[in-house]
């Protein structure tokens, strides 16, 4: 590393990319074995929600737990802060 | 008994066909009869990357389409006696290859006494990495420590617990492995790439191997001479523990850390 590349040293961004990974893979895992109408059931609840309430995409939250003999469909909503004013 | 090793990734250009040359190389170096065949149909690389592109005369469609015998197509390595490659076809019909047919060659081959087969899997999540998984009794998972390697990682990981012959048997869950390449132990001391634990925690996977970035690689395949039989290389004394660890061996990872450097290099460049 020459004295240049010293002061120019770029930013350190690894625990970003290891943070944003532990969460998009858990989230891709706990997909995997479900159902493949998942996606659009996300969505259209979605739109019902919306329709009372302006939520992010992220967060809804939707999956199926396997709990015993039976599948539980979990479904999580984090509704906004009250604005301001 | 006969051991089938897939090097797969799902994202593609992260080092497949350079391990996939380097471990059946390993292992043929240990005496171990050794076959390792490219699955990217229309694609093929590993000759290439073996040396011995100007010997093939027939390929992996033409066994399974019956134009010639195994025997044939099975190229034989001219540094290691017990190494033998078996390359793509360049045809754009990916159908022409069948469950069956790599089935058939996989069996032809395990009849022919050969201690293990190492399948290099084509990037992505279609038909030829499908195959190349398929049999599998063991899987070489090959990571940059970057965001979309890893994520494609999980995908792949997935896809082994669940579309191969033996989770669809359900008797025994293919043996999975992670081997990271492009290491930077630099870049990961100055918080700029993820470092090995993070990788691991993430995919909860053993770690059977870490390839540091290496100028060496390039001029492997340059040459066409796998880095593994470069003996002065880093890259090779990683992939060398690869396999080693591959047949059991326990070694601590190597090459972790970046060599120390005196004042005036590190000021100046060295």
């Amino acid at each position: 590393m020459g004295l240049l590349a010293f002061f120019r040293r770029s930013q350190p961004t690894a625990s970003v990319a290891k943070e944003r990974l532990r969460i998009i893979v858990a989230q891709e895992r706990s997909s995997r074995n479900a159902p493949d109408y998942l996606p659009l059931l996300r969505r259209e609840v979605m739109e019902v929600i919306r329709k009372y309430v302006n939520v992010d995409p992220e967060a809804v939250q939707i999956s199926v737990e396997k709990e015993g003999g039976h599948e539980v469909l979990e479904f999580s909503v984090a509704l906004p802060e009250k604005a301001a004013g | 008994m006969t051991e089938i090793i897939v090097v797969t990734s799902g994202k593609g250009g992260v080092g497949k066909t350079t391990t996939s040359a380097s471990l059946a190389c390993g292992l043929a170096k240990r005496g171990k009869k050794v076959a390792v065949i490219d699955f990217d149909i229309g694609l093929r690389n590993l000759d290439l990357i073996m040396g011995c592109e100007r010997r093939v005369v027939y390929d992996f469609v033409n066994v399974i389409q019956g134009d010639c015998t195994l025997k044939q197509a099975l190229i034989k390595d001219k540094r290691l006696e017990t190494l033998f490659v078996l390359a793509a076809s360049q045809t754009r019909d990916k159908d022409a290859l069948t469950a069956e047919g790599v089935r058939k060659v996989l069996d032809d081959l395990i009849a022919d006494g050969f201690d293990y087969i190492i399948c290099d899997s084509p990037a992505g999540i279609e038909k030829g990495a499908h195959l190349a998984m398929y049999f599998a009794d063991r899987a070489v998972v090959v990571v940059n420590p970057e965001v979309s390697s890893v994520r494609d990682s999980d995908r792949i990981l997935g896809l082994l617990a669940s579309k191969t012959a033996h989770a669809e048997k359900g008797d025994t869950k293919v043996q999975e492995h992670l081997l990271l390449t492009r290491y930077s132990p630099r870049r990961v001391a100055t918080g700029e790439m993820m470092s090995v634990e993070d990788v691991k925690e993430i995919l909860g996977l053993d770690v059977i191997g870490v390839i540091p970035e290496s100028p060496d690689v390039l001029s492997a395949s340059n040459a066409g001479n796998p880095v593994i039989l470069n003996a002065e290389s880093d890259a090779s004394m990683a992939y060398e523990d690869s396999v080693a660890r591959l047949l059991g061996e326990t070694l601590p990872l190597r090459f972790l850390e970046e060599p120390k450097k005196g004042f005036f290099a590190r000021m100046f460049g060295g």
